[in-house]
C-alpha cells in the first residue's frame, strides 16, 4: 500500500484510516457529518494525492484528446479546466476526469485514483495512431504530485493570505500556476468535488510539508479542518456529482448517465463510440440516472432495487446516504424508462420494505421535502 | 474504550443491563459505536414482538454501513428509546447512558447468566 506526502499527517491527527484505490488514506478525523458541515459552511481539507495525473503534449495532442474524450477540447482556452469522459468502444466510459489545457499543445488530465492503471494503457493503446509515445508526448506523472483540495465558502479567502496572485477572483474551473505559501510554483485551479467552492491546489512532493502547514495556518481564523474520504463521498453525492465505479462504469454511457452536457457532437469530433451515444442522444435511452430523495424514512444505498407504484422492479440504487446536513436520504440510480420524470414518486427496496422517495434533480442540499 | 462493570456483554457490541421485575435495558456498546461513526439512523419495529436470543430486533444506519442488532437474551421489547429517532447520533455519545435502545421483558432471566461480563468482552473488543 502507498502512502501520500501527507499519510503522516492523517495518523498523527488521530484520522480512521483505511485502503483506498492503493493508498493508505484517511476516512474520517472528528465524524463524517461535523466534516461534511464544516465544508458546507466553511473550509475543509482533502488530502487528494492519490489522485492521477497523465500530460499530453505536442502537436498532435488535441486531436488525441478530441477523440479519446466527449467534451470539444476545442472550446478550452489557456487556464481553462473542463469535466469529460473517456468512452471505450462498446458505448461505456473507461473513467471520467478534468482537463486542463496549458497551452495549445499541452494538456493536463486528472483520473481516478483506482483507474489510473487502466485509464494510461488505454491512452497509450489509443495514442499509438497519433504519433504520441509513453513517456514523451504521453507522460503518466500520478507519483510526481501532491494535491490538497481546500474546499467550502471560506476556502479562496483563506488560501488568498498565502499568494500575492489573486485568487478570490478566479473564476470557477479555471486555473493558474502561482507562487503558493513559499512554494515557488503550484497549480491552482479553482475545481473541486463537493459543490461547496474552493479550490484544488498541485505540487511536488517535496514541497507538500510546506503546502499543508500554511494551508492549516492560513485557515486557523476559518475554522479549517481535515476532511477524509467518508465526506468526501457525502458531499460529492448530495451535490449531485457522479463517482466513477458507482454511478459510470464500463457498461454506462455518458448519455445514460446524464452527462450529455459534456458530450459534444460537434463536427470533426469524431470520438470514440460518438456513432452510438449520438444515436441515444437522439432515440432516447432505456434507462437513465436520476436523483431523488427519501420522503419514507430510511437510507438507501448502492444496490438497493428501485420500483414502480405496483411493484414491479424498474432499476437500482447506484448511490446513497443520509445527508448529514438535511437529514434525508438521497442518492441516485439508473432508473426504466417512463418512470424517471421529475417528482415522480419511486419505492427503493430497504431490507424487506418498499420506501417511497420522489425523484428529484440534485444538487440536495437544496431540496426539501 | 469505556466498557461500564455493572453491564453484561454480546459480542456482537450490545450490552444489557438488569432493571428488575424480569426487565433490562440493552443498547450497543461504545466500541460499536466508534466502529461504526456517526450514527444516523435507528430503526425498531419489534416492540410488542416476542424474540428468541440472537434475533434481530432492529437495525443502527451509519453513514457508511448498516447493521443488525441482536437481542442478547430472548424476551418482549416493550418500548423504544424515543430520543433515537430524531437525535440517532445521541448513541455516538451516550452509548451507555441517554442512547439505549430498547427495554425488554425476559422470558428467561437466567439467560443472563450466559452472557460475557465487562471483562470478558474487553477480552472480545482487544482481539
Amino acid at each position: 500500500m502507498k502512502n501520500t506526502p501527507f499519510t503522516k499527517y492523517h495518523i498523527e491527527l488521530g484520522a480512521r484510516m483505511a485502503p483506498f484505490a492503493g493508498y493508505n488514506m484517511p476516512i474520517e478525523y472528528s465524524g463524517i457529518s461535523d466534516e461534511h458541515i464544516t465544508v458546507r459552511e466553511k473550509v475543509g481539507v482533502f488530502d487528494v494525492s492519490h489522485m492521477g495525473e497523465v500530460w499530453v503534449k505536442g502537436p498532435n495532442a488535441l486531436e488525441f484528446l478530441q477523440t479519446v474524450t466527449s467534451n470539444d477540447v476545442s472550446a478550452l482556452t489557456n487556464g481553462k479546466v473542463q469535466y469529460s469522459c473517456f468512452p471505450n468502444d462498446k458505448g461505456g466510459i473507461v473513467d471520467d476526469l478534468l482537463v486542463y489545457r496549458f497551452d495549445e499543445q499541452t494538456y493536463f488530465l486528472v483520473i481516478n485514483a483506482a483507474n489510473i492503471e487502466k485509464d494510461w494503457s488505454w491512452l497509450c493503446q489509443q495514442g499509438q495512431r497519433f504519433g504520441l509515445t509513453p513517456g514523451k508526448e504521453l507522460y503518466n506523472a500520478s507519483d510526481e504530485f501532491a494535491q490538497l483540495a481546500i474546499q467550502g465558502p471560506l476556502a479562496l479567502k483563506a488560501m488568498q493570505k498565502l499568494t500575492s496572485a489573486n485568487v478570490t477572483d478566479m473564476e470557477y474551473y479555471t486555473f493558474k500556476k502561482i507562487p503558493f505559501a513559499g512554494i515557488r510554483e503550484v497549480i491552482f485551479s479553482t475545481t473541486g468535488y463537493t459543490g461547496a467552492g474552493g479550490c484544488e491546489i498541485y505540487c511536488s512532493p517535496e514541497d507538500a510539508d510546506k503546502l499543508w502547514k500554511a494551508v492549516f495556518d492560513a485557515g486557523k481564523e476559518f475554522g479549517i479542518k481535515p476532511i477524509g474520504l467518508g465526506a468526501r463521498d457525502t458531499l460529492r453525492l448530495e451535490a449531485g456529482f457522479c463517482l466513477y465505479g458507482n454511478d459510470l462504469n464500463d457498461s454506462t454511457s455518458a448519455i445514460e448517465a446524464g452527462l450529455g452536457w459534456i458530450t459534444k457532437f460537434v463536427p470533426g469530433k469524431n470520438f470514440i463510440s460518438r456513432e452510438l451515444w449520438e444515436k441515444q442522444k437522439n432515440e432516447g435511452t432505456e434507462r437513465r440516472l436520476k436523483g431523488f430523495v427519501m420522503i419514507d424514512r430510511g437510507v438507501p444505498r448502492q444496490h438497493y432495487p428501485i420500483f414502480d407504484a405496483q411493484g414491479n422492479p424498474i432499476g437500482e440504487v447506484t448511490s446513497g446516504t443520509m445527508s448529514p446536513l438535511t437529514k434525508l436520504g438521497i442518492g441516485m440510480g439508473y432508473i426504466k424508462k417512463g418512470f424517471w420524470n421529475d417528482g415522480s414518486e419511486i419505492f427503493i427496496g430497504i431490507r424487506d420494505k418498499k420506501l417511497k422517495a420522489k425523484i428529484v434533480k440534485p444538487p440536495f442540499h437544496q431540496v426539501k421535502l | 474504550m469505556n466498557i461500564p462493570s455493572n453491564l453484561k456483554y454480546t459480542k456482537d457490541h450490545e450490552w444489557l443491563k438488569v432493571e428488575g421485575n424480569g426487565e433490562a435495558t440493552v443498547g450497543i456498546t461504545d466500541f460499536a459505536q466508534s466502529q461504526l461513526g456517526d450514527i444516523v439512523f435507528i430503526e425498531v419495529e419489534t416492540v410488542g414482538e416476542t424474540l428468541g436470543h440472537e434475533e434481530v430486533f432492529g437495525t443502527v444506519e451509519a453513514v457508511k454501513t448498516v447493521s443488525d442488532m441482536f437481542m442478547p437474551v430472548s424476551g418482549e421489547v416493550l418500548e423504544v428509546n424515543p430520543k433515537i429517532t430524531d437525535q440517532p447520533d445521541v448513541v455516538n455519545k451516550d452509548p451507555y447512558g441517554e442512547g439505549w435502545i430498547v427495554k425488554i421483558k425476559m422470558t428467561n432471566p437466567a439467560e443472563v447468566n450466559n452472557l460475557l461480563t465487562a471483562e470478558q468482552y474487553k477480552g472480545v473488543v482487544s482481539e
